[in-house]
């Protein structure tokens, strides 16, 4: 038997608050990331991820009370991304409750940074989050949400970031996202057999139909999704159940 | 009330959490001297389970532990520590359940850590278990399993082989997976130890 295929909704954070538009109906406070997570979670989410877009200096406290507030509410694990920069910020988000956290352009401006996570804390705490887009023909790494273009190719960083202790891949393909066309199941595909370490797919979930294709044709650890979750077009339940019809394994709640 | 045992590795805010959640009493047992007020233990673990066990010698509480006859659970590097030995640091541990902790072989199917939800079968009639379905999903995060054994094992999980996803003798219990992490059914697990 293996591990049950993972469905993850993804919340982004400002100032302690959920940013992006939320359509649900039984929720008091919308805006509440500790209620949406519970919901989700009580949906038959497999994981959360949460990703802290504060931008002023207060940010590491916010970011500390988000994650208290969550491991006191949710029984699944979570991941929180944004702004970890050093040991120190990832000490105290462990210390709050975070099964994991989610470091991005600051592994790319310092790539040690990820030895140094995973020597203190273990590989299976540090997820690297990789925004790529092709460019002249080529998946290159991009950094603040997929605007700045790096030297890196993204294949070559995702092997470099498994060999220096990335526990898992968090795989944004920035020409998928938002488009609700589906995932980019052939890169997905190609990263997937390269490592050993599990593989998050995100961007371009639009259908149910969506994650099936990315589960069977790339064959990935995990889904993420944001909008199609917040909006309700995709109701966990639902998808979960196409899922089992497919023979994909999931992890049932009842 | 539940005595959680520390002895130094690892932080325990989702377990108190969850407990806090279920409304389940704990407390800190931080010396031998502390083992009284309490009906039952806990004994967390996360991290490297040779580094643990030479924190629980440090503590000077391992004594007391091999001598306890209440109800006491072992999660995840708390359960390698209750087994005879690890081969991570290839540490000799508490020797309670004389079976051993193995290093998982890694592979392209089967990737290590063996991180996520898999699915758990009792193989015995337990209370710790009790209204908690065969096949049930749990959360688990680790590199080392402990082997199966047939007068041990309370629930196995296969991942590349069957190993011991729970283990029982007498009133020690243990769980290889995180309950604290583990849905529903993890507070079911949670509630069941502390009807025990």
């Amino acid at each position: 038997m293996s591990l049950a295929k993972r469905i993850i909704p993804c919340l982004d954070v400002k100032d302690g608050r959920t940013v992006k538009g939320v359509n649900f109906v039984d929720l008091r406070d919308a805006g509440d990331p500790v209620e949406l997570a519970w919901n989700y979670s009580n949906q038959g989410a497999d994981e959360l991820v949460f990703l802290d877009i504060t931008a002023t200096h207060e940010r590491r406290k916010t970011m500390v009370e988000l994650v208290k507030a969550v491991a006191r509410q949710i029984n699944i694990p979570f991941t929180i991304g944004g702004g970890i920069n050093e040991i120190a910020d990832a000490d105290a988000l462990l210390n709050a409750g975070a099964d994991k956290i989610s470091i991005n352009s600051a592994a790319v401006r310092n790539p040690a940074l990820i030895d140094e996570l995973a020597k203190a804390f273990g590989v299976q705490f540090v997820v690297v989050a990789v925004d790529t887009r092709r460019l002249d023909g080529k998946n290159i790494v991009h950094l603040n949400g997929g605007r700045i273009p790096t030297e890196k190719e993204t294949f070559d960083w995702i092997l470099e970031a498994e060999k220096r202790g990335a526990g898992e891949i968090l795989l944004t393909s920035m020409d998928h996202d938002g488009t609700k066309g589906g995932f980019d199941n052939l890169f997905l595909k190609q990263v997937n057999e390269a490592v050993h370490i599990p593989v998050i797919a995100s961007g371009g979930a639009g259908s149910i139909q969506d994650f099936v294709d990315v589960f069977e044709k790339a064959n990935v650890d995990a889904a993420l999704a944001a909008s199609v979750f917040h909006y309700g077009e995709i109701l966990i339940p639902d998808l979960k159940e196409v899922l089992k019809q497919h023979h994909i394994e999931i992890r049932t709640t009842h | 009330m539940i005595g959680i045992i520390r002895y130094g590795a690892g932080n325990i805010f989702s377990l108190t959490a969850a407990l806090d959640r279920l409304g389940i009493k704990y407390g800190m047992v931080h010396s031998e001297a502390d083992f009284e007020q309490f009906d039952r233990y806990i004994i967390p673990g996360v991290g490297h389970a040779g580094a643990a066990m030479n924190k629980l010698q440090q503590s000077g509480m391992v004594e007391k532990i091999k001598a306890i006859q209440k109800p006491t659970l072992g999660i995840c590097v708390g359960m390698q520590l209750l087994t005879a030995h690890s081969e991570e640091g290839d540490a000799n541990m508490l020797d309670i359940f004389p079976i051993k902790t193995k290093r998982f072989t890694d592979s392209a199917e089967y990737k290590v850590p063996h991180t996520g939800w898999n699915q758990v079968y009792s193989e015995k009639e337990n209370p710790l278990f009790k209204n908690i379905p065969i096949g049930s999903h749990f959360y688990f995060v680790h590199s080392y399993f402990i082997e199966f054994n047939p007068t041990y094992t309370l629930a196995s999980t296969d991942y590349s082989i069957k190993f011991s996803a729970s283990i029982w003798r007498d009133n020690f219990f243990a769980v290889q997976f995180h309950p604290e992490k583990s849905g529903k059914f993890g507070e079911v697990l949670l509630t069941n130890f502390s009807n025990l």
